[in-house]
């Protein structure tokens, strides 16, 4: 369970989140969407720790962001743009992250070869494509069988083929039960895998429910055509 | 937190011998004193010009490193801060991960020729000591400074860059000009004590000053000489000058760890 209170952050003069309120119940999958520097990132490195707010609180699975660190242990992340230490070889950035947690990375094998990362394990991570260095990322961030997955613009470097192996894994995670946050400017591909949405807007949540609720009250077919309708008119 | 901080020493360390760049710091060293072995004969020639040397390039190497470091590695960062891991101990990881091996590439460099030259002289071990020991704290406090610079100036490389050589140069130039312009304009005055304390502000030149004593070369220094030689060789100056040294090597690397802590990734 994620519960946002009041959450404020700004950049200098830029306020990029403005008391946003959100509880996000386990299990379920939302996409987050918005337009460029709506506070997206912000929203998710905040709640990763990596961006630290500037009022509110956020607690996830009851444990209060204040300094604490070990929550991160029940969460996997995939940034949007995936750049690893250059000279380290695959093989060796898996498991020194293993060895860095002290756990187990249970589904690691399962992963690498979903992902068809054999090739790859003993080659250093600089002149690894920017694909293969997004699979990585996803590897990184689902390996450790975490409760909560957050998902920065997953596909967006990822060819068909691993985009698809990418989405049906993410069908896999949401069987399983996990809390599944992704952000995405690809409509229809949040329309396959998620069924909550949020709509931010200059750092306010705008819209928070169901993709359903959403097209019948836009009387929208797709979530696009919903989506540009609150852009346009983000009363 | 142990296991992470072990953890992350031992990456830095494999990352840096991996670089090889690490290895060319050490053989810098490494030729430095065999050649001056070979032309002085050894004894305290050697270790006077080996550190004087030192004194210039320690600080510039550890601090370009550092601020070098943080910029490179911001993904790194990125990706160890998401994991369950604390921030301080992260700090320190890199901190010391990236120092001691610099500081042993140092060492080694420094000291291997003693095995093929004839070991440590009679007397010149506490001489190899000193020298070896502010070679050692003078790349901490500049990695640490190295640090603070990074991260203050994170988005803004040419800034970082730009005031790390602004420090290093105050350091190890304008700072000795404005000793002499003091000295110069206030000569009249019994200055020695304000002195004394002006030069312990400095990092670089406490180094300086503490290897001068050591190698007894004060007189060249004349009255100044004497009368650093009068505080700086007493216990009490010996004691001041360690203790100034500490706070040249808690100040940056805590002011770094403030800054680490506090900072949007």
């Amino acid at each position: 369970m994620i519960r946002i209170n009041n959450l404020k952050k700004a950049f200098g003069a830029q306020q990029v989140l403005k008391e946003l309120n959100l509880n996000v119940p386990d299990g379920q999958a939302t996409g987050i969407v918005g337009p460029n520097g709506a506070g997206k990132t912000t929203l998710i490195k905040t709640m990763l720790g990596l961006v630290k707010a500037d009022s509110g609180d956020i607690s996830i699975n009851d444990i209060h962001l204040n300094g604490n660190y070990n929550y991160r242990r029940d969460i996997g992340y995939m940034p949007q743009q995936a750049h690893y230490p250059e000279q380290m070889i695959v093989s060796e950035l898996l498991h020194f992250i293993e060895d860095l947690r002290g756990d187990e990375a249970v589904y690691k094998q399962e992963l690498i070869k979903e992902f068809n990362l054999e090739p790859e394990l003993h080659k250093q991570l600089r002149v690894l494509s920017g694909g293969n260095k997004q699979k990585v990322g996803a590897t990184l961030a689902m390996m450790f069988d975490p409760a909560i997955l957050f998902f920065d613009e997953p596909t967006a470097g990822l060819d068909p083929r691993s985009s698809f192996i990418f989405k049906e894994r993410i069908q896999k995670e949401k069987e399983a039960g996990k809390t599944v946050l992704i952000t995405s400017h690809i409509m229809s591909e949040l329309e396959q895998l998620v069924d909550h949405v949020i709509f931010i807007l200059e750092g306010e949540i705008k819209y928070y429910g169901r993709i359903d609720d959403l097209l019948k009250e836009n009387r929208q077919e797709r979530l696009e055509g919903a989506i540009a309708k609150l852009m346009e008119d983000p009363a | 937190m142990m296991r992470v901080y072990t953890q992350i020493l031992r990456n830095e360390f494999k990352t840096l011998l991996r670089a090889k760049w690490v290895l060319g710091y050490g053989l810098i060293f490494l030729l430095l004193t065999d050649t001056l072995f070979r032309f002085s004969g050894g004894g305290t020639e050697v270790w006077v010009s080996v550190s004087n040397i030192m004194l210039l390039l320690i600080p510039i190497i550890s601090l370009i490193y550092g601020i070098l470091y943080i910029y490179q590695s911001r993904d790194y960062l990125e990706l160890l801060l998401t994991q369950p891991v604390n921030r301080s101990t992260l700090f320190w990881g890199l901190y010391t991960g990236i120092s001691a091996p610099l500081t042993v590439a140092f060492i080694l460099g420094a000291a291997l020729p003693l095995g093929w030259h004839g070991g440590v002289t009679e007397g010149s071990g506490s001489q190899l000591f000193l020298v070896l020991a502010l070679g050692s704290i003078l790349t901490f406090i500049f990695v640490g400074l190295g640090f603070v610079m990074g991260l203050w100036f994170y988005d803004d490389k040419i800034k970082g860059f730009g005031f790390s050589i602004v420090i290093w140069l105050f350091m190890a130039v304008i700072y000795d000009g404005l000793i002499m312009v003091i000295i110069f304009l206030f000569g009249d005055y019994p200055l020695e004590t304000g002195i004394i304390a002006i030069t312990m502000l400095n990092p670089m030149d406490l180094a300086r000053i503490l290897i001068l004593m050591e190698f007894d070369i004060s007189a060249l220094m004349g009255y100044t000489g004497a009368v650093f030689n009068q505080f700086f060789g007493t216990y009490l100056g010996t004691l001041t000058s360690f203790g100034m040294l500490s706070l040249w090597l808690a100040i940056p690397a805590l002011t770094g760890l403030r800054i680490f802590r506090r900072k949007d990734f």
